[in-house]
């Protein structure tokens, strides 16, 4: 049965943050009209040879640096609890960056844009995302062997 | 002018993003894990986030282009195939394993390095071969 943690549960918050992601993604739209991606903008950043593709993204990423030392200074620290030890980072990290790019995208550009969007393609690869999610966690809550 | 505006959004992405607490990668596993103690908060910040980017969208592309581009660039893409179905797999597991999606993992750099560098470094690599070897 469904048991909602309720003590962790914080809807306010998540709600305005998320708020927040659609303002910066509406931004980004209007300023060059580009999908606010992060495995994109990564991605580009590390293959593109164009400086002038290069230059916008990069200030962005600098950006999404300096977003968490803004909530530093209001709010004195971030609630951050790592779940994986290092050989569980490198394996996590490499299937994040292969699966976004053959995917074409991750949570912010398909969950967030794409749905906003109504892109089929962003709706099936969300519900794949996040079913394939709940299964990794299923198995690995101790359910794996 | 442009710039101001790039880096003013992703500033409030990265705010955005540490307020809803996708930051907190044991956070996103108890809202990836439905069949125990399931925190749902993260379903907020897609729906806050939809309702603004749709809203947003919609607005913007009455107008014939953005302000510091000839055009829009979206996705022409239309068809589902294997490499979207079994990529977002991928990025699945990754994402139920680490807590961590690419977003967040750019932000959590900036005040907490390590280990969050090596995840940074294993996405990049896993971008790259995406990228170079199998997507052309």
């Amino acid at each position: 049965m469904l048991n909602i943690d309720w003590a962790n549960f914080t809807l306010l918050n998540s709600l305005m943050g998320g708020i927040l992601i659609g303002i910066a993604a509406t931004i980004i739209f209007f300023v060059n009209g580009r999908i606010m991606g992060i495995s994109g903008i990564l991605g580009n950043l590390i293959t593109t040879k164009k400086t002038d593709q290069k230059f916008w993204r990069i200030i962005f990423i600098l950006g999404v640096l300096i977003g968490p030392l803004i909530f530093i200074l209001l709010f004195k620290e971030i609630k951050s609890e790592m779940v994986a030890n290092t050989t569980l980072l490198i394996i996590s990290g490499f299937l994040v960056g292969l699966g976004t790019s053959l995917g074409n995208g991750c949570t912010s550009g398909h969950g967030i844009c794409g749905l906003s969007r109504f892109s089929i393609r962003s709706i099936v690869a969300t519900l794949v995302f996040v079913i394939s999610g709940m299964i990794t966690v299923y198995l690995i809550n101790g359910n794996l062997l | 002018m442009k710039l101001i505006l790039i880096i003013l959004s992703g500033s409030l992405f990265g705010f955005g993003l540490t307020l809803s607490g996708m930051l907190d990668p044991s956070k996103v596993q108890a809202f990836l894990n439905i069949t125990q103690n399931w925190d749902p908060s993260l379903a907020f910040v897609m729906i806050g986030g939809i309702l603004t980017t749709s809203i947003g969208y919609y607005f913007i592309l009455k107008s014939p282009s953005p302000l510091y581009d000839s055009n829009f660039h979206i996705p022409i893409i239309y068809h589902i195939d294997i490499k979207l179905i079994g990529g977002s797999v991928l990025f699945g597991i990754g994402w139920g394993l680490g807590g961590l999606c690419p977003g967040p993992a750019v932000a959590i750099l900036s005040y907490s390095f390590f280990p969050a560098i090596i995840f940074m470094i294993a996405m990049l690599i896993g971008l790259f071969i995406g990228k170079r070897f199998i997507n052309f």
